[in-house]
């Protein structure tokens, strides 16, 4: 290969395994190229072990970066037009998704395309997230998760601010217009100026968002939610500390340490393989019950939070859903249900399950597309509330 | 002079008899091997089963300072650890200026010697003849603090940023409870030996109560350790540990009662349970009937 285009070549690589989801900055890419001209890579294994020596940093992206390699290396002229020209034309070229090639990586090639295409892409997105017979499939193929969903959960997070309450600590940090004055502080200003003047220290108790306890219904009925919720819950997992996630249809799985892995598609898989009763029935009663008996009182310390995620609709026709929710209710600081089926403005709370919930919760909330997050997130741009009284104020 | 450290897991063992705590011998190697080896002794177990118990009754037994930090959300160093005596230190500053000194360093290095210094649990239990230490309810605090006893529990010293460190000669005996209302980090488990307090099988709950509630018959204690037992096979919210089960034989002998019968039992039914549906589900026929079996069970 020209030297003159290694760089550049080099760059492209990086780019794609970035947008693949892989963490590598401008460094990594700037060590790459120095690697290759030490080694003197003339062999496509030499090319293969120097990259991967440098560009990564755990066993797990190898199946990503091995997929990379094999497309972007095998004819860098093809990668190369993708890459820069975009056509479209080079669709046509591109391995087939029979070759095993993941979405990601497809998605990641073409990510880079006009405006419009782009609009296409969320209309798509769109009509994803509304009922459909076809998408009834008992255990899901994660792996045909697109890019233009990661990335779409991923700007929806950034712009997200749940309208969680922040609780106030016991402990103090330095603020100009603090409360109390910090005293140890106090003194060692003082000492640093001689001891002749005391400047006042002040501090204020330090304000934190409690710890968060995600509940999700992901039985039949919210099948088109429930899917763009794990990527949704695995970006929070991942953004926050003390966040655990269970999902649940006829029984609670506990998801949290399966959503901890950075990379969204091992994730998933691992989502995959420990949830046993994917679009199944729901028991809400039952599976809130296990909840407060084996977890409630493991994760629901200090203050947290807990979303609920369900559409409501029960298989028990709300048998000893109420008592369960009241105790949920209660152990908890606050209870926000993100309901998908509040889309309809014809909503009525008529389902047994619906009726049964409603008392307990201090926050109901529609939650059927990314739209509605964000202008929820939008519409709450006041600053945090920090009791039942005023987050009632929002329903 | 406090008393030796136990040499082998029976010696260990009798240590807790004899302190009147009926250990399993599982609760005895891990205690014994955090002594020889000075390591924490983490205890994870639910409220009552006498986790706490075990701190008290190892200080009694090798007659050493027990040292008790009750953990809260919000502990910080200045509670838990150490504190500057702050109008002390204004006073001698004023005092320094009135004597014309001058020297900054010289004033800083009087500001923050020893007799400034107010040492709290973590400190004390640096210093002295190794005593023991109950952090008690681990759980209770959060991350931030966890990560500060990190210092405490492996190198046995606090470091105190104006002027050392503090460094245990002697370290302490550390005893960690925690009710699992969250999960602790795993790189305090790491530094501590772990045990899990189970509740006791019939025959130690049997000799518990045989020692904590000696006014109870033997009959009577027989009946209450089979009930209890059975109360702890059925469905509820929140079983009761063995606090509750001393509490109620000893509530019973209160009220006179040699014998359970079902009366007595849905009266004094809230002093084993403690939350309303679980009341609500035992009380009653469930009591009768669990009172029947227990009764035929502590006859045969």
């Amino acid at each position: 290969m020209n030297q003159g285009r290694l760089p550049e070549n080099v760059v492209h690589f990086t780019r794609l395994l970035r947008a693949a989801g892989l963490r590598i900055g401008p460094d990594r890419a700037i060590d790459a190229v120095r690697a290759l001209e030490i080694a003197g890579a003339h062999r496509r294994e030499d090319w293969y072990w120097t990259m991967s020596a440098v560009l990564l940093s755990r066993e797990q992206q190898r199946p990503i970066f091995d997929q990379a390699f094999n497309i972007f290396w095998r004819d860098p002229k093809l990668a190369e037009r993708m890459m820069s020209l975009m056509l479209p034309k080079a669709h046509g070229r591109a391995p087939k998704p029979e070759e095993q090639q993941s979405q990601r990586l497809t998605d990641a090639l073409y990510h880079q395309k006009n405006q419009s295409e782009k609009e296409q892409e969320r209309i798509e997105l769109e009509a994803r997230l509304t009922f459909s017979s076809r998408e009834v499939l008992q255990r899901m193929d994660f792996d045909t998760m697109s890019a233009a969903e990661l990335t779409e959960a991923r700007r929806m997070l950034s712009e997200l601010r749940l309208p969680l309450p922040v609780i106030r600590t016991r402990r103090f940090e330095k603020k100009i217009s603090g409360i109390r004055i910090d005293l140890r502080k106090t003194l060692q200003e003082s000492l640093r100026k001689g001891g002749d003047v005391i400047p006042l220290v002040r501090a204020a108790p330090r304000e934190l968002h409690p710890p968060l306890v995600v509940l999700c219904d992901i039985s039949g009925s919210m099948n088109p939610y429930s899917r763009m919720f794990l990527h949704f819950l695995h970006a929070i997992t991942n953004d926050r500390d003390r966040v655990s996630v269970f999902v649940f249809g006829t029984r609670l799985t506990n998801i949290t340490r399966q959503l901890r892995h950075r990379d969204v598609d091992v994730a998933m898989t691992r989502v995959a393989e420990a949830i046993k009763d994917w679009s199944g029935g729901t028991r809400i009663g039952g599976s809130l019950r296990e909840f407060n008996y084996k977890w409630a009182r493991r994760v629901l310390g200090q203050n947290a939070c807990v979303l609920l995620v369900s559409d409501g609709l029960d298989r028990d026709a709300g048998e000893g859903l109420a008592g369960e929710m009241e105790r949920l209710s209660k152990s908890c600081r606050f209870l926000v249900w993100l309901n998908p089926l509040l889309r309809y403005e014809k909503f009525e709370a008529r389902p047994a399950g619906v009726r049964a919930m409603l008392p307990f919760v201090d926050l109901f909330l529609p939650v059927h597309n990314l739209k509605s997050l964000v202008d929820l997130a939008k519409a709450i741009n006041g600053p945090m509330v920090r009791t039942r009284q005023e987050m009632r104020q929002w329903t | 002079m406090p008393k030796l450290l136990p040499k082998t897991i029976d010696e260990t063992q009798a240590l807790l008899a004899k302190g009147d705590y009926v250990a399993e011998r599982s609760l005895a190697t891990s205690l014994f091997l955090s002594l020889a080896m000075q390591r924490p002794l983490f205890l994870e177990g639910e409220a009552g089963v006498g986790k706490t118990e075990i701190a008290k009754v190892l200080a009694t037994a090798l007659d050493r300072e027990l040292i008790r930090l009750q953990c809260y959300e919000g502990l910080d160093i200045a509670q838990a650890a150490y504190e500057w005596n702050y109008s002390r230190q204004m006073i001698e500053i004023r005092l320094a200026e009135a004597s014309g000194e001058k020297s900054k360093e010289k004033l800083a290095a009087d500001i923050y010697s020893e007799k400034f210094l107010i040492k709290r649990a973590l400190a004390k239990a640096l210093e002295g003849h190794s005593p023991v230490l109950l952090i008690d309810e681990l759980d209770r605090t959060d991350e931030p603090f966890e990560a500060y006893l990190l210092e405490v529990l492996s190198d046995w010293q606090i470091t105190i940023p104006e002027t050392g460190t503090l460094r245990a000669k002697e370290p302490p005996l550390v005893v960690i409870t925690s009710n699992r209302t969250r999960e602790i980090h795993d790189a305090v488990k790491r530094r501590c030996f772990y045990h899990w307090v189970d509740y006791p099988d019939a025959k130690r709950e049997l000799e518990i109560l045989r020692r904590k509630a000696p006014k109870a018959s033997a009959a009577l204690s027989k009946e209450v350790v089979a009930f209890v037992q059975r109360l702890r096979k059925s469905d509820l919210f929140k079983l009761p540990g063995v606090a509750e089960t001393i509490d109620w034989a000893n509530c019973l002998v209160a009220l006179d009662r040699v014998a359970l019968d079902p009366e007595t039992v849905n009266n004094t039914l809230g002093v084993l349970l403690k939350y309303r549906d679980d009341l609500e589900r035992v009380a009653g026929e469930e009591a009768a009937r669990l009172v029947g079996e227990a009764k035929a069970a502590a006859a045969a």
